[in-house]
C-alpha cells in the first residue's frame, strides 16, 4: 500500500493540476498496475477544485472501473473535499 | 480599436458596454471615459488591460480622464497596463479597501500564488473565500490552458460595501471558445459554442463521454451553478456572443439546468467580436449557501446529465 500526502506538494488548496497528472502518472496508476492500495491524504488541506481531483483519479477509474475505488481511498478529507471527490467519482461511473 | 469607459457598466446593464466597443483597426486603441463619473465592473477593467496587450503601447491613446472617480482606476492598475501616464496621484488606500488590482496571470505558479493572496486582500471570512477561489482557480486555469494567449488571463475583483458583494472579472485575448469547443464539437456560432462550454461534460479535448484524463468538461457549468445557487449574475462574452446569467428567484435557485439555456438567461449575438473570452460573476455575500451544501446540488444535476447523455446513445430496438 502507498499513501499520498497532498499538502506537501499543493499546499492547503489543491487546485494545481499539473501536481495532480504528475502525482496521477507517477503513482497512482503505476501503483495500480502492480496491485497496490493508494491511500490519499487530504490532511490540511482546505478545499480542491473538480478539475484538481478529475486530473488525480479519473484516468484510474476509466481504466478498472469501479473497482479502482476499491483499491484507492481517501483520508482526512473534509465535507466539501468529499464531495468533489464524490462528483467525480459519479460522473466517471455513469460516463464508463 | 476604440473604448468608452462609460458611467456605469455592471452585469445587470453591461450589454450595452459591450456594444461600444470598437474593435475596428486592431493596431491601435484608443480609450476615452464619461467625464463625471465613472463605476465599472472589475470586468470592463481586465478587458481594456487585456485589450492593450494587443496594441504597441506608442499606439495607445488614452484620453485625460475628468471623472472624480478616477482615482479608482489609477488605484487598479489600469494604466500601469496600458503604459500610460495618468498624472493621477493616488493616497494609499486605507486598510477598509477591499480590492484585487488588476493581475496579469500566465502560469499555473502565478495562478497558485495569487489565489493565496487574493483573499487576504478581500478581507473574506473562509465560508465566503472557499467559492470565491474555487471560482477565480477554474476560469483563469481555463485561460491558461486552452486560451492560447500570450498575455494570459487579467484579472480583478471588488468588495462592494452598498450590496455586500465581490465582483470578480476575468479577461483574455485568445482564441475564444469557439476555436477551443469547436475542436472536438460541431457548433453553430459563438453562442452555441459557449451553450456548449457551459454544459456537463463537454470539453474541447475530447468529443468522449468524461472528458480526458486532464480535462473533465465541467469548470464552466460548476462556476455557473455556484451562481445560479447563490442567485448571482454570471456573464460571459466571447466571439460576438454573450450569454448571461440573470439573478434567479430564491425560490428558483436550486433548480439546476445542465442546458444553460433553459436557466433564466439572457443572450446576445452579433456584438463586436472580442477574440477571447469574458468572463464577469458578482457574488452576494448575504445570501451565500455553505460551499458543501452548493455541491450536493451540483452533484444530482451532473450525474443525471451524464446518464441521460449516454440514454440519448443507446441502440434503440428495431420492432420489424
Amino acid at each position: 500500500m502507498i499513501t499520498i500526502t497532498l499538502h506537501k506538494v499543493v499546499g492547503d488548496f489543491a487546485e494545481n493540476k499539473d501536481v495532480a497528472r504528475d502525482i496521477r502518472e507517477k503513482e497512482i496508476l503505476p501503483a495500480l498496475e502492480k496491485g497496490d492500495e493508494v491511500v490519499v491524504d487530504f490532511e490540511g488541506i482546505t478545499g480542491a477544485t473538480q478539475s484538481f481531483v478529475h486530473a488525480l483519479i479519473s484516468e484510474a477509474i476509466r481504466r478498472y472501473g469501479g473497482d479502482a475505488l476499491d483499491r484507492i481511498s481517501f483520508k482526512n478529507c473534509n465535507e466539501t473535499v468529499q464531495k468533489i471527490i464524490t462528483i467525480v467519482t459519479e460522473y466517471m461511473q455513469e460516463s464508463g | 480599436m476604440k473604448v468608452h469607459l462609460p458611467n456605469s457598466a455592471f452585469l445587470g446593464n453591461i450589454d450595452s458596454f459591450f456594444n461600444s466597443l470598437d474593435m475596428s483597426d486592431t493596431n491601435t486603441l484608443q480609450i476615452s471615459a464619461n467625464k463625471k463619473w465613472i463605476s465599472v465592473h472589475p470586468l470592463v477593467l481586465a478587458m481594456v488591460a487585456a485589450l492593450g496587450q494587443t496594441v504597441r503601447p506608442e499606439n495607445i491613446a488614452c484620453e485625460v480622464f475628468e471623472a472624480k472617480s478616477k482615482h479608482y482606476f489609477e488605484r487598479m492598475g489600469l494604466f500601469r497596463f496600458l503604459g500610460v501616464r495618468s498624472g493621477i496621484d493616488v493616497v494609499e488606500h486605507e486598510s477598509a479597501g477591499r480590492f484585487v488590482p488588476l493581475t496579469q496571470i500566465q502560469s499555473q505558479e502565478a495562478l497558485s500564488k495569487f489565489v493565496t493572496d487574493m483573499i487576504p486582500l478581500l478581507h473574506l471570512s473562509p465560508a465566503h473565500a472557499e467559492p470565491i477561489r474555487y471560482i477565480v482557480t477554474e476560469l483563469v486555469r481555463n485561460v491558461i490552458e486552452h486560451a492560447e494567449s500570450p498575455h494570459g488571463a487579467f484579472v480583478a475583483a471588488q468588495y462592494y460595501e452598498k450590496s455586500n458583494s465581490i465582483r470578480i472579472g476575468i479577461a483574455d485575448v485568445g482564441v475564444g471558445i469557439k476555436k477551443t469547443i469547436g475542436r472536438s464539437h460541431r457548433v453553430s456560432g459563438d453562442l452555441s459554442a459557449i451553450g456548449l462550454a457551459l454544459t456537463p461534460g463537454i470539453t474541447g479535448t475530447t468529443a468522449r463521454e468524461g472528458g480526458t484524463e486532464q480535462n473533465a468538461g465541467a469548470g464552466l457549468f460548476f462556476i455557473k451553478s455556484i451562481a445560479s445557487i447563490n442567485g448571482d449574475f454570471f456573464a460571459i462574452y466571447s466571439g460576438s456572443a454573450l450569454y448571461k446569467l440573470l439573478r434567479q428567484h430564491a425560490t428558483k435557485r436550486h433548480i439546476l439546468h445542465a442546458d444553460p439555456f433553459r436557466d433564466r438567461h439572457s443572450a446576445r449575438e452579433n456584438l463586436p467580436q472580442w477574440t477571447g473570452t469574458a468572463v464577469g460573476i458578482d457574488m452576494m455575500l448575504d445570501e451565500t449557501e455553505k460551499f458543501s451544501a452548493l455541491l450536493e446540488h451540483i452533484r444530482g444535476t451532473y450525474a443525471r446529465a451524464v446518464r441521460e447523455r449516454r440514454k440519448e446513445r443507446y441502440k434503440k430496438p428495431r420492432f420489424v
